[in-house]
């Protein structure tokens, strides 16, 4: 007995001294500040409490799919004309809302199988295939396909979004997904409390394309409506010109498929043009650049626009051809624009562009004061739960307060020993913690002390109590901890936070309430005479 | 000491006081719900924009809407927030002025027209640093500029003044709590030329802004549905955990006594006009673990009851089993009641929706265990007996010992 309530006890102390490792470390050295230094270096705070940013941005997947079925689109019109149906020609009917829909309409008679054997073979194993009336042909990209494409253009993003960040120098930022399903990226910047630069270099897409002007400038869109006859033709779009651009604020009309698509540029720089105004000079990919170069030695005199994000940046005219080299000036540009866009361009074009849905920016004093308040909230409940159950159960008391600081102790170890994050919910779980933490032990020594009223031996009523006890102590420790679960499951940064230290608290708990407390107790028996009372107030 | 020796008191006697108690707070919270405020909800759930700004004297609102005004914001609200002595307001937009393009474009505006407004010598100032609202970036970059301390070298510059800005800010947001009295307090924080340089410079405006929260319409109502299966979720989870361990009659009276608090927890947020936000919803399910703690010591008093007291009636061994849990309860309650108390408190404005809520729940929490489950077990069983059905004891799982 003796012998095994040594060895308990020093399992206890091991414990003990294991998570004391946990949060302080081993310390530097013993005065106030170096041990608080080694607290803070170990217990990892969340924004809300260090202060920074928290964005949650959503990807638009569904034109990384519109620019997957673009390019099929423009392999199609090219296999048509070389299968020989001439006046064939394939579409989009709704680029917008169903972008992974193609059409083929106005096949000749006599060339349906052979388009039919072309779009079998080329295209079957990305798109069902459906035939219509009129040798016409409706191309729907299968769910599977659909779905990896929205998952590279999510994982792209990821890619992109963490280089840009990096780029610009902020410290430890978290970039992820966020929320199954809802192509959603959680990005959290800490100690950034202003985000607009930032936020202005995530969100460009920086998607960079060269299209050919098929008319324009128009003062409006219904200025450019009537002069095409009322419908826009086919595989065109109208895109407005940016303010400040040449041309500001008019509009043109453009081939939707692109001369130069994103993914063919290398390299940007900001670079002045002759007159020492700002821009960006770029270059191309040796095939991007064999493409250019084709279509612009193929059509000198006209007019070629370069888009950005899907606003007419600047409009030229092909004067001779061109390889690799060009510049976006637009006019207007200043200094840090050619800079953060040349950043954007080398680091690569988002695959779609982003939308934001939520930011939350907390300043740096806010987040000192919540650590504040939440501590002086901390240790006034933890005073009056001490102070009362040695007031209430006086010998067993201490047993109670010793149980709780361990539990305080361990989870405290737990959060540094797992790089938990510490949000300010987080302290209200830990408070929480100090008044659930009694619970246990209120229930084993209200136990106690029924069956000490009961006529039992005090060594008989503790060994009752806690074997009684136990049931119960289960029960609601697996009841709170399947709802913090469920908070952990649903919650966001702060409320995951409150939820896992809600979750180590019950678990160090159990461990104190049951088994250190217990070791207590019957040290505490062995120490005194057979059948003398227990001091359980 | 005890409070409770040997209590003997008739729980089940007043159940229609108890009844009527229930009734009358869950009606009255019904009826804020639905007639009277409804459901304030906060930032989280429906979107829009808040800006919390803290100033160094008391804040004059009508100057603060003027502000606005000027820019283009006609219907923001603008209220005091938190103690009146800490000068805080909150400036808050409607969804409608948060279209994703103008995400940021509230913000931006309303910091630069009070920075134009609040600055503290006018115009004189235009175009200084604003040493309140200034960032690590912006102050460095002030700093570097200047080159209050000669160092006429860039690389150590670079070492030396994002140091020095870093000093700057950790003295005005950790000791002065975000707003500088004026830039001679540096003396003795920083370099005397750095203080120099700075009064020549840089301003204070008098306001900070201390927390920004942006959320976008679609983000507001994904976060109502989850938050309201989060809930749904727990209650079920707890019904069969129960039913697992005791039985189906002693979940349903569980999860209806913790429906019961949730109910009036949420009915007391709409009766006090407060705002239900994603903290507020996560100390309801907290709520619901902790009541559902107090109702199943009870009922594991019940199920031991009914082993050892075969004789008795139902009804005397709810009493008995409520009696003798009673001083656990009461002091269990009593301590976490502290704790909870201790929060709303001195935990600050953060967490105050969150401490309400569990002020108020632990209360009723605490009083449905007693109140509303275990009379549910003894309804249960007069109701079949009614109807003419044998008295099976609700007594849980009797082959374990």
């Amino acid at each position: 007995m003796r012998k095994n309530l040594t060895q308990k006890t020093i399992l206890i102390l091991a414990i003990l001294l294991i998570f004391i490792g946990g949060f302080v470390g081993v310390p530097k050295g013993f005065s106030p500040a170096a041990l608080k230094q080694s607290i803070t270096d170990r217990i990892h705070l969340g924004l809300d409490l260090s202060g920074g940013t928290h964005l949650i941005l959503q990807v638009m997947v569904s034109e990384a799919v519109g620019a997957t079925s673009d390019s099929d689109l423009q392999r199609i019109l090219t296999d048509l004309q070389t299968s020989g149906a001439t006046g064939a020609t394939a579409t989009k009917p709704d680029p917008k809302g169903q972008p992974q829909i193609i059409r083929v309409t106005g096949v000749p008679l006599d060339k349906d199988n052979a388009v039919r054997s072309v779009l079998e073979d080329h295209y079957a194993a990305q798109y069902d295939i459906a035939s219509g009336a009129d040798n016409s042909y409706a191309l729907t990209m299968k769910v599977s396909v659909v779905r990896d494409i929205e998952q590279r253009a999510l994982q792209q993003s990821i890619e992109t979004i963490r280089e840009r960040i990096d780029n610009l120098g902020v410290s430890e930022p978290v970039i992820e997904e966020y929320g199954p399903g809802t192509n959603e990226i959680l990005v959290e910047l800490p100690g950034i409390d202003d985000p607009g630069r930032v936020k202005d270099v995530i969100q460009s897409t920086a998607r960079l394309e060269i299209h050919e002007v098929l008319g324009g400038p128009y003062p409006d869109e219904q200025g450019a409506l009537q002069a095409n006859g009322g419908t826009l033709p086919v595989n065109s779009e109208l895109l407005k010109a940016e303010q400040g651009a040449s041309a500001g604020g008019q509009y043109y009309l453009l081939n939707r498929i692109p001369i130069v698509a994103g993914t063919e540029f290398r390299d940007a720089q900001p670079s002045t043009d002759v007159n020492g105004r700002p821009d960006v000079s770029f270059t191309l990919t040796t095939a991007g650049g064999d493409h250019f170069y084709q279509y612009t030695s193929a059509n000198i005199g006209k007019s070629m626009a370069i888009v950005l994000d899907n606003s007419v940046r600047e409009v030229a005219t092909i004067e001779g051809a061109i390889r690799d080299q060009g510049q976006i000036s637009g006019g207007g540009i200043t200094q840090e624009e050619a800079q953060n866009l040349s950043l954007m361009l080398r680091t690569g074009a988002l695959p779609a562009s982003i939308r934001f849905l939520e930011e939350r920016t907390i300043g740096p004093s806010l987040g000192a004061d919540s650590i504040r308040h939440g501590v002086e909230a901390a240790i006034a409940g933890l005073i009056a739960v001490l102070a009362f159950m040695l007031f209430y159960y006086h010998g067993a008391g201490i047993n109670a307060d010793l149980a709780l600081i361990l539990n305080l102790v361990i989870l405290l170890g737990f959060m540094g020993y797992t790089h938990a994050t510490l949000t300010l919910p987080g302290i209200a779980g830990v408070i929480l913690t100090i008044g659930m933490g009694v619970d246990s032990n209120v229930l084993i020594f209200e136990r106690i002390r029924e069956e000490l009223r009961a006529g039992k031996s005090p060594a008989a009523a503790v060994d009752q109590g806690f074997s009684h006890a136990f049931q119960t102590i289960i029960d609601t420790h697996v009841t709170t901890i399947v709802s913090a679960a469920i908070l952990f499951l649903f919650g966001t940064g702060p409320v995951k936070g409150f939820a896992t230290t809600l979750v180590f608290g019950l678990l160090a708990n159990l461990f104190t309430a049951v088994f250190v407390s217990r070791v207590i107790f019957e040290a505490n028996l062995n120490r005194r005479q057979r059948g003398e009372a227990i001091s359980i107030g | 000491m005890e409070f409770f020796h040997e209590v003997n008191i008739d729980w089940l006697g007043k159940k229609w006081y108890f009844l009527a108690f229930s009734l009358i707070f869950s009606v009255s919270g019904l009826l804020s719900l639905f007639f009277w405020h409804g459901l304030p909800l906060g930032v989280d759930f429906k979107g829009g924009t808040l800006i919390y700004l803290k100033f160094d004297q008391s804040p004059d609102l009508n100057r603060v809407r003027q502000a606005a005004d000027r820019v283009g914001l006609h219907d923001v609200s603008i209220v005091r927030f938190g103690h009146p002595a800490d000068n805080e307001i909150i400036v808050s937009l409607p969804q409608r002025d948060t279209r994703e393009a103008a995400l940021d474009t509230g913000r931006a505006a309303i910091v630069q027209t009070l920075q134009r407004n609040y600055a503290l010598n006018g115009a004189a100032n235009a175009g200084k640093l604003d040493l309140d609202n200034a960032t690590q970036e912006t102050l460095t970059a002030f700093l570097m500029q200047a080159d209050p301390m000669h160092l006429n070298n860039p690389a150590v510059e670079q070492v030396r003044y994002p140091q020095i800005a870093d000093a700057i800010l950790n003295y005005r947001d950790k000791v002065k709590d975000g707003l500088l009295g004026s830039i001679a307090e540096l003396n003795g924080q920083v370099d005397p030329s750095v203080v120099a340089a700075l009064e020549q410079g840089a301003d204070l405006s008098g306001f900070t802004v201390r927390n920004v929260e942006i959320v976008g319409p679609q983000v507001g109502a994904q976060l109502r549905r989850q938050a309201l299966l989060a809930t749904l979720y727990s209650l079920a989870g707890m019904l069969v955990y129960l039913w697992f361990r005791f039985e189906l009659i002693y979940g349903v009276a569980a999860v209806v006594a913790v429906f019961h608090d949730t109910l009036i927890t949420v009915g007391a947020f709409s009766l006090a006009n407060r705002e239900m936000t994603l903290t507020v919803v996560a100390a309801i399910l907290t709520l619901i673990g902790y009541s559902m703690n107090d109702t199943i010591v009870v009922f594991d008093r019940i199920r031991e009851n009914l082993r050892l007291l075969r004789r008795a009636t139902l009804s005397e061994i709810v009493n008995k089993s409520i009696n003798q849990t009673l001083s656990r309860t009461v002091l269990t309650s009593g301590l976490t009641f502290l704790t909870v108390l201790s929060l709303f408190l001195f935990g600050g404005e953060v967490l105050n929706g969150f401490s309400f809520a569990l002020v108020i729940g632990i209360l009723i929490g605490t009083y449905s265990s007693i109140a509303v489950a275990a009379p549910m077990l003894v309804a249960y069983q007069d109701w079949r007996a009614r109807r003419g059905k044998a008295a099976a004891l609700p007594a849980g799982k009797r082959a374990r010992t």
